[in-house]
């Protein structure tokens, strides 16, 4: 049983010794891409576990909870994992294309698997001090991953980038200690109890303010969502795709588990800041993407705004909504990274990134228009695709408590992101290049397109699958959201199971 | 840097922390010691030996890119967790073997897999480390 839980984190750990050894060999890309295929296999049996026996929990060193490192898998954990390999397949894919060999030598396969490791080992693990390592993991892959290659963009970026994230990983670490301090456990599972039979509950309140700013950074809420604008446009795409849909997810996950597991005691103050939080997130990210013209700054502020969607599903914290932030959670990784695959592949054949000096997409290549619509519209909300259902959710979720205005400022951003999102489409696709040329990939070999449309176009299929059979991802949800307001199950399998 | 009194100090200090480093690793985990410390040590001996000869002549001493080393070590350090697999305890669980004894206080010394974990770690540290250093010598 701990094997299931230890191979999603093991298997990237494992490949990024191989690859960093063989980097200097073009065998060194297909290990890459045979070990993101293994971490696939490998969270597709801890997924099977998961649907099995509801929470699967395993503790590491053979040391009881709450001493030891706990490893524990609930439907939303589980869900998080396997979305994250497919990310990572998909990038290493598509990395196939776009990383010229001089990066490849510089060890890109290895930090890149290390940072899979991280985000999964984030989403795995049962112990707070744990969390923060992974994060650690993550931040220190990322940054290099953000600057590699070189160029003084990407480094003006990547310290803008590791000054923030250290700042917020400080304040997480103090709140770590402080609550380490008033209930003596860092474990997840045990934390729930201890934290209720805390005397001064202000404390409490206090330190749940700490972890709400320090994930906050993280996720890229309102009004601590600066670096991620001014970072995530100078990597390679594949990185940014790979950051868009995944880093600052961790960061909501994270809140949702802390916020729903541990911080439970002040709902009514904790939780209607971060619906206003979330309000103020969804609607700052979508103006800000309005005065962008870059294809990626509009994208990097379009996640900003769908950030605010996810952590409006746990402030509302009904069944409903939680529903609808663990959907929306899955169905926007899918589609950012897709976003970010296709703003790639669109420089590929028009040269650039700035809206003002491309165009004429549509008529080079109206394969590419149509891979762009399908995630473009998916991020709108527009029915039948996947995006629909998540906004569906939410929207109802807020009419359901009589929430009108948050509705409303949910509904209005859905517009909004339709004008970003027709503006890509009327820049990029539709009008002439400016340089009258008719954009083709010409310049680059033809395997190059090819490695970078099958990840596009397996997202694709993904966001449409799921637009038009969300049955049984939304019963899903419904189950992780059950388990989220209720972890009955977490709490007695951490601490009843017997290594 | 010229200093030939500090050349010749070298000599002996390298050798002398490189042989503490293999100490505080082989003490550790029973007694204050063990893989980080000991990488810790180990890289300063490395780094004293740049100091001394340039950090080009380091690179030769060390016959490995340090990232190397710091890949290797981590490979090892998950290698030895994953002799837990096969012994049916969770992962990292620790394996011992006791010689002439049945534990810490009776047997003469043992071979177990938290050793192994702690080497990984020396070499990750080490590795790490001197990545970062020489990178800044050379910068400079």
């Amino acid at each position: 049983m701990t094997w299931v839980l230890v191979m999603p984190i093991a298997v990237p750990f494992a490949t990024a010794v191989i690859v960093y050894l063989a980097r200097n060999y073009p065998a060194g890309r297909w290990i890459s891409l045979a070990g993101s295929v293994l971490t696939l296999v490998a969270s597709g049996v801890l997924m099977a576990a998961v649907l099995d026996q509801g929470v699967i929990a395993a503790q590491m060193s053979n040391w009881d909870a709450p001493f030891g490192i706990t490893l524990v898998s609930d439907y939303l954990s589980a869900v998080m994992v396997v979305i994250t390999a497919i990310t990572g397949l998909a990038t290493a894919i598509y990395a196939l294309g776009e990383i010229p060999e001089e990066t490849e030598s510089l060890g890109f396969y290895a930090l890149f698997q290390v940072l899979i490791a991280g985000v999964t080992g984030a989403f795995l693990t049962g112990d707070l001090f744990n969390l923060y390592v992974w994060f650690e993991v993550m931040l220190i892959a990322s940054f290099s991953l953000l600057v590699i290659g070189g160029g003084k963009d990407r480094l003006d970026a990547g310290i803008k980038y590791v000054a923030l994230n250290l700042v917020s990983t400080l304040i997480f670490l103090s709140g770590i200690g402080l609550l380490y301090g008033i209930t003596g456990t860092l474990n997840l599972a045990d934390l729930r109890g201890a934290v209720e039979t805390v005397e001064n509950q202000g404390l409490v309140t206090v330190i749940a303010m700490m972890f709400m700013v320090g994930f906050g950074v993280k996720a890229a809420v309102f009004p601590l969502f600066f670096w991620l604008p001014a970072s995530y446009h100078t990597p390679y795409f594949a990185i940014s795709a790979v950051f868009a849909g995944l880093l600052t997810k961790v960061g909501v996950y994270a809140l949702m588990r802390m916020f729903t597991l541990v911080f439970v005691g002040d709902v009514g103050f904790t939780h209607e800041i971060l619906i206003w939080v979330s309000a103020l997130t969804m609607f700052t990210g979508v103006i800000g993407a309005a005065a962008q013209t870059d294809f990626r700054k509009i994208l990097s502020f379009h996640i900003i705004s769908q950030i605010g969607y996810m952590t409006l599903g746990l402030a509302l914290f009904t069944p409903l909504a939680l529903m609808g932030g663990v959907f929306y959670l899955v169905h926007h990784i899918i589609v950012k990274a897709n976003l970010f695959f296709v703003a790639g592949l669109a420089k590929q054949y028009a040269g650039h990134t700035d809206l003002n000096r491309i165009g004429g997409l549509y008529k080079s290549s109206p394969l590419l228009a149509a891979l762009f619509i399908i995630p473009a519209f998916s991020l709108a909300g527009f029915p039948p695709l996947s995006g629909f259902w998540a906004k569906y959710l939410i929207v109802k979720a807020s009419l359901e408590i009589d929430a009108w205005f948050i509705a409303f400022v949910a509904l209005l951003v859905g517009l909004l992101t339709i004008f970003s999102m027709t503006k890509i489409w009327g820049m990029a696709f539709w009008k002439p290049h400016p340089d009258g040329i008719d954009p083709t990939p010409d310049h680059a070999p033809a395997y190059v397109t090819r490695a970078m449309l099958v990840p596009i176009s397996g997202l694709a299929a993904m966001t449409i699958i799921i637009g038009f059979f969300p049955e049984p991802f939304v019963q899903f949800a419904e189950t992780a959201a059950m388990q989220l307001l209720d972890p009955v199950d977490y709490v007695t399998t951490v601490l009843g199971v017997q290594p | 840097m010229n200093s030939i009194i500090f050349t010749a100090a070298a000599r002996i200090l390298v050798a002398l922390l490189f042989v503490f480093s293999l100490f505080m690793l082989l003490r550790g985990h029973h007694l204050p010691g063990g893989g980080f410390i000991g990488g810790l040590i180990g890289a300063v001996s490395f780094i004293v030996y740049s100091l001394a000869r340039g950090p080009a002549e380091a690179r030769q001493a060390l016959r490995m890119s340090p990232e190397a080393i710091a890949a290797i070590g981590l490979g090892i350090a998950l290698l030895s967790g994953m002799v837990s697999f096969f012994m049916g305890d969770p992962l990292f669980t620790g394996q011992w073997y006791w010689v002439g004894g049945d534990s810490y206080e009776t047997a003469a010394f043992s071979i177990n897999s938290v050793l192994i974990f702690d080497v990984g770690v020396y070499l990750v540290v080490l590795g790490g480390i001197l990545s970062l250093t020489y990178a800044f010598e050379e910068e400079t």
